[in-house]
C-alpha cells in the first residue's frame, strides 16, 4: 500500500519535473492515439529490429541461435510483404542484379546461426581467384585462395537468396519473433530512468521495463527495452533518435546488371578505369554480374543505351579499352622482387589473363548513386545502429554488407554477454561496448576503402607510377599478399595491427 | 550513558578531520557521497564498532535503524522523494560520478556468475541459471548488484543500514518487473541473524564507491562470523575487498582519490585494508573455506576491468560454508 502511494507520488513528481523527450520529426505525432483503428493493447518486446533486410534478420537469426538469448521476444518491423508471406525463390532463371560479396568470416557467421545450409541450396558461386590491374597497364595482382591455404576467396549470393536464407533459418527454430509488416513512424523514449508511463493518457502506454514506444504507420504500437535500427542507408530510426553523421558523396554512380558469357566464370576481375573501377563477379552458372563505377552523366546515358552498344563498352572496358594489358612476367623477370623467389606465392606465377567475353545481357540494368557515410555514434539509451544504417561505403571490395554482417553478430555477442550477467539490455553502457568494437574496424575499412577510391580517381603520372608499384608489391611480396587477402576476407579485423 | 559521552566527541572529532579532508574541489561530489556512504546518523552495515563514526559497544541495545527524518516509510514528502530521484539519476547513470562503479559491475558479476553456477551446479548458459536460489546482498550500492542478480532469477534481499539507500534502489528497482520482487531491508547483517534469517549465498561487495564493506567495519572477524551466520550449510559466500599492500596503496588511495578524482579523498584507509591471507584466515574462523580468489585489473585505455590473477589489488574471494558448523 505504502509503495503504491510512493510510486503513484513518484508519477506525478516526475511528470512534472522532467519533460518527456519526444522524438518525432512530424506533428502527425498524436495520430497513432486518436486512430480509431487500434484501440487496442499495446503489444511488449525485449527487442524491436526496425527493418527486416538482410542484416535485420540476421541479427535475429543469430539471437535465436544462442542459448542466452533465444528466450527473448524480437519484433520485427518491415513493410516488405515478403517477410509476411515467406518468400519463394526460383532456383532456375536469370540471376537478379542486386548481388554481394559474401566473406569467408561473414559464411563462417551464416554457419554458426544455422542459415549457410539454406544458401547452398540456391544459386551461389564460389571464387578462388581474383585479378585486380588497371588501365594504365603498368601492373596488375592476381589472388587466389590457395595462398593463405583456404579454398575460396569469397562466393558471390544474390541478396534475395541470403534474405529468404536467412528468413527460413528463423522460421525454423521457434525463436519468439513477430513480423510488424508497417514502417515505423514515431519513437517515444522516457527521458530517464525513472520515469514511468507515457504523457498522454488516452494512449496506451507501455509496462514497466519496456521504455521505448514504437508507433507504426498503421496505427498500432508496440514498446520495448531495445529499438535495433536495421533499416538502411535512409534509416528512420536514426533520424529519429537524432543520431549525427559524417560522410560526402562520391560523385559516381553505379550500374550493375547481370550479363551471360559463353564459358563459365570463376574468377573475380576488377579494372581500375579513369572514372572508376569496373567489376565482373561470378554468379553461378555461365553468369556474372558486373558493377560499373561512372560518373552520374555517363551512368545516365549507358543505362538507357541499346543492348549491343552496352555489350560493346562492357568488353572495351574489360578488355583492350583505355590502355594497354600488363605485361605478364613469369618468375625470372620479377624484376627487382626476384630476390623473393623461394617465397612466392602460387598466384605470382601465374600470368595476366584477359576477363572471358561478355555475350548477353541478362538482366535490366540498374544504376545507384554512390556515397560515404558513418554515423557518428552508433548507440544512445536504448537504441542502437546496425549495418547500413550506421555506415556506407563504395562498393570497390564488397565490403558493405559484410561489415553489416559484423555488426549483427557483434551485437548479439554482447546482448548475450550482458544477459549473462544480468543487464539490462537497453543499458547504455553495454551497448558502448558493442559500438567501440564495430567503430574502430568499421572506420579503419572505410578509410582503406576510401584512400583505394581517391588514390584511383586521379590520373596522374607520378601517381600512376606509384600504383603499378603497389599492383607489383602486392602481387609479389608475399605476406604483403597474404595480409591483404585475409584482412578482405574478414579473417584478420583491423588492416596493420592484428 | 556515561559511555557513550567519550565516543560521542571521539565521533565528533573524527567527523570535523573528515570534512577536512574532503576536497573542496568538488563539493557536490562530495556531498553525495558522504550522504550515502554515511547516512543521515552516520551508522554504517554492521552494528559492531565501527570508527569513525558513532560507535555502539556490543552489549548496549541497538536503537532503531531508520534516521530521524523517517520513521516510517508512508511519511515520505514530495520534496524528500525529488531529491531521492536525483540522488537515485546520479547513481545510475553509467556515464555519471559512479562511473569506475558501473565499469566494474559487470567484472564482478561474471566472476559470481562462474563461481556460483559451478557451486549450486547451475547451468550457466541459463539467462535464470539462479532460479529459485536465495541471495542476500550485505551493504550494496543503489540494488546496482542486486537488480542483475534478479534478472539472472535469484530471490534477493538486499540489506543496507541507510535508508535513504534503501529507498532510492527501491524505487529504481520497481522500474522494471524483473527487478521489483527484490526485498530491500534497511538493517544490519547482525540483526538479520538475530531474526534468524538463512540464505543459499551471502554476497558483500561494496560501499557506494568502487571499494568494499570489509575495510569500512570496525571488526571484520564479527562482520564475517554474522555473514557465516545468514549462510545455510553448503551454502556460499562471496566477499570483495582491497588488499593491504603497497600497490594497493598506490592504486586504490593515490590514484583513485588524489589523481583521478574517483572516490572523495580520505574515503579509505589503508590501514583498515585486510589482506589476503588475513581474510581467508578470518572466514575460516567463521567456517567458512575459501575456495577461489580473483583480482580485478583495469585498463586505461579502454576503461574496462577485467577478472585477473592479480590480486594485490582489488580482489573478490568465494567460500563455502562447511557443514561442521
Amino acid at each position: 500500500m505504502n509503495r503504491l502511494i510512493e510510486r503513484k507520488i513518484a508519477e506525478n513528481v516526475y511528470r512534472l519535473k522532467a519533460p518527456k523527450k519526444n522524438l518525432c520529426t512530424d506533428t502527425t505525432a498524436k495520430v497513432p492515439s486518436s486512430n480509431p483503428g487500434q484501440p487496442g493493447q499495446v503489444h511488449q518486446h525485449d527487442i524491436a529490429i526496425v527493418g527486416g533486410g538482410m542484416v535485420g534478420m540476421a541479427l535475429a537469426c543469430s539471437l535465436a541461435s544462442m542459448l542466452l538469448t533465444k528466450h527473448l521476444s524480437v519484433a520485427i518491423i518491415d513493410s516488405n510483404p515478403a517477410l509476411f508471406n515467406g518468400v519463394g525463390v526460383k532456383k532456375e532463371g536469370t540471376p537478379d542484379p542486386r548481388v554481394s560479396t559474401v566473406t569467408p568470416a561473414t559464411i563462417s557467421f551464416f554457419k554458426d546461426i544455422g542459415a549457410w545450409k539454406y544458401v547452398e541450396d540456391n544459386r551461389h558461386a564460389y571464387f578462388d581467384k581474383m585479378q585486380v590491374w588497371d588501365y594504365t597497364g603498368l601492373g596488375y595482382t592476381r589472388y587466389n585462395a590457395r595462398d593463405v591455404n583456404k579454398d575460396v576467396l569469397g562466393c558471390v549470393v544474390e541478396n534475395r537468396v541470403l534474405h529468404s536464407s536467412l528468413l527460413s533459418c528463423i522460421q525454423s527454430t521457434d525463436f519468439p519473433k513477430t513480423i510488424y509488416p508497417s514502417k515505423l513512424m514515431t519513437l517515444h523514449q522516457n527521458s530517464s530512468s525513472m520515469g514511468v508511463g507515457s504523457t498522454s493518457s488516452a494512449s496506451p502506454s507501455c509496462e514497466r521495463g519496456h521504455p521505448v514506444k514504437l508507433d507504426l504507420s498503421d496505427g498500432s504500437s508496440l514498446c520495448a527495452k531495445l529499438v535495433v535500427g536495421a533499416d538502411g542507408s535512409k534509416s528512420r530510426v536514426r533520424e529519429l533518435a537524432g543520431f549525427k553523421t559524417t560522410g560526402w558523396n562520391y560523385s559516381q554512380s553505379a550500374i550493375i546488371c547481370t550479363v551471360e558469357h559463353s564459358v563459365e566464370n570463376h574468377c573475380a576481375w576488377q579494372r581500375f578505369l579513369p572514372a572508376g573501377p569496373i567489376a565482373l563477379l561470378p554468379v553461378g552458372d555461365n553468369f556474372s554480374n558486373i558493377v560499373w563505377t561512372m560518373n552520374p552523366k555517363e551512368a545516365a546515358d549507358r543505362k538507357v543505351m541499346n543492348e549491343g552498344d552496352f555489350l560493346k563498352d562492357v568488353n572495351y572496358a574489360l578488355d583492350y579499352g583505355y590502355g594497354p594489358h600488363p605485361r605478364s612476367s613469369t618468375l625470372g623477370n620479377g624484376g627487382i622482387f626476384s630476390w623473393l623467389k623461394p617465397d612466392v606465392t602460387l598466384s605470382a606465377n601465374e600470368s595476366f589473363e584477359v576477363p572471358p567475353k561478355v555475350v548477353k545481357l541478362a538482366s535490366e540494368r540498374m544504376a545507384f548513386p554512390l556515397s560515404l557515410m558513418h554515423a557518428n555514434n552508433y548507440a544512445s539509451k536504448h537504441v542502437v545502429l546496425i549495418g547500413d544504417a550506421a555506415h556506407t561505403v563504395h562498393p570497390l571490395a564488397g565490403q558493405g554488407v559484410n561489415l553489416g554482417f559484423g555488426d549483427a553478430s557483434s551485437l548479439s555477442r554482447v546482448i548475450a554477454e550482458g544477459i549473462a550477467v544480468g543487464t539490462d539490455i537497453g543499458e547504455v553502457s553495454l551497448l558502448k561496448k558493442y559500438e567501440a568494437e564495430r567503430k574502430l574496424e568499421n572506420i579503419a575499412m572505410m578509410a582503406v576503402l576510401d584512400g583505394i577510391q581517391k588514390a584511383y580517381s586521379v590520373d596522374f603520372g607520378p601517381l600512376n607510377i606509384l600504383r603499378a608499384a603497389a599492383f607489383h608489391g602486392a602481387n609479389y611480396i608475399s605476406p604483403l599478399k597474404r595480409s591483404i587477402i585475409s584482412y578482405a576476407s574478414g579473417e584478420q579485423r583491423l588492416p596493420i595491427f592484428s | 550513558m556515561a559511555s557513550k559521552l567519550p565516543n560521542q566527541l571521539r565521533a565528533l572529532y573524527a567527523s570535523t578531520t573528515r570534512h577536512r579532508l574532503l576536497s573542496p574541489r568538488f563539493p557536490n561530489l562530495n556531498e553525495v557521497f558522504r550522504d550515502l556512504l554515511l547516512g543521515s546518523n552516520g551508522r554504517l552495515f554492521s552494528d559492531a564498532p565501527s570508527p569513525p563514526q558513532v560507535s555502539f559497544s556490543p552489549s548496549t541495545p541497538v536503537p532503531p535503524p531508520s534516521g530521524p527524518n523517517t520513521s516510517a516509510p508512508s511519511s515520505l514528502n514530495q520534496k524528500e522523494l525529488v531529491e531521492f530521484f536525483a540522488s537515485a539519476e546520479t547513481w545510475w547513470d553509467s556515464e555519471g560520478p559512479f562511473r569506475p562503479l558501473h565499469a566494474m559491475n559487470p567484472t564482478r558479476l561474471a566472476f559470481i556468475r562462474s563461481t556460483l553456477c559451478r557451486h549450486f551446479g547451475r547451468d550457466p548458459c541459463s539467462p535464470r541459471a539462479f532460479e529459485g536460489l536465495k541471495f542476500v546482498d550485505v551493504g550494496w550500492c543503489g540494488g546496482i548488484l542486486s537488480e542483475p542478480l534478479a534478472r539472472m532469477g535469484a530471490t534477493v534481499t538486499g540489506v543496507d543500514a541507510v535508508e535513504k539507500n534503501i529507498k532510492i534502489a527501491r524505487l529504481h528497482a520497481d522500474l522494471d518487473p524483473l527487478t521489483s520482487t527484490i526485498e530491500y531491508c534497511c538493517t544490519t547483517a547482525e540483526k538479520l541473524v538475530e531474526e534468524q534469517r538463512n540464505f543459499d549465498a551471502v554476497i558483500s561487495l561494496e560501499v557506494c564507491s568502487p571499494s568494499q564493506v570489509i575495510e569500512h567495519v570496525a571488526d571484520p572477524a564479527e562482520f564475517c562470523k554474522s555473514l557465516a551466520a545468514l549462510t545455510v550449510a553448503n551454502g556460499a559466500t562471496v566477499i570483495s575487498t582491497i588488499n593491504r599492500s603497497m600497490r594497493a596503496y598506490a592504486t586504490a588511495i593515490v590514484a583513485a582519490e588524489y589523481i583521478l578524482h574517483w572516490l572523495p579523498k580520505g574515503t579509505h584507509q589503508w590501514s583498515s585494508f585486510l589482506t589476503s591471507d588475513e581474510l581467508v584466515l578470518i572466514l575460516q574462523r567463521a567456517s567458512i573455506s575459501v575456495k577461489e580468489m580473483a583480482g580485478f585489473a583495469y585498463n586505461p585505455l579502454t576503461g574496462r576491468w577485467s577478472l585477473s590473477d592479480d590480486i594485490s589489488v582489488n580482489f573478490i574471494a568465494y567460500g563455502t560454508k562447511t557443514t561442521s558448523e
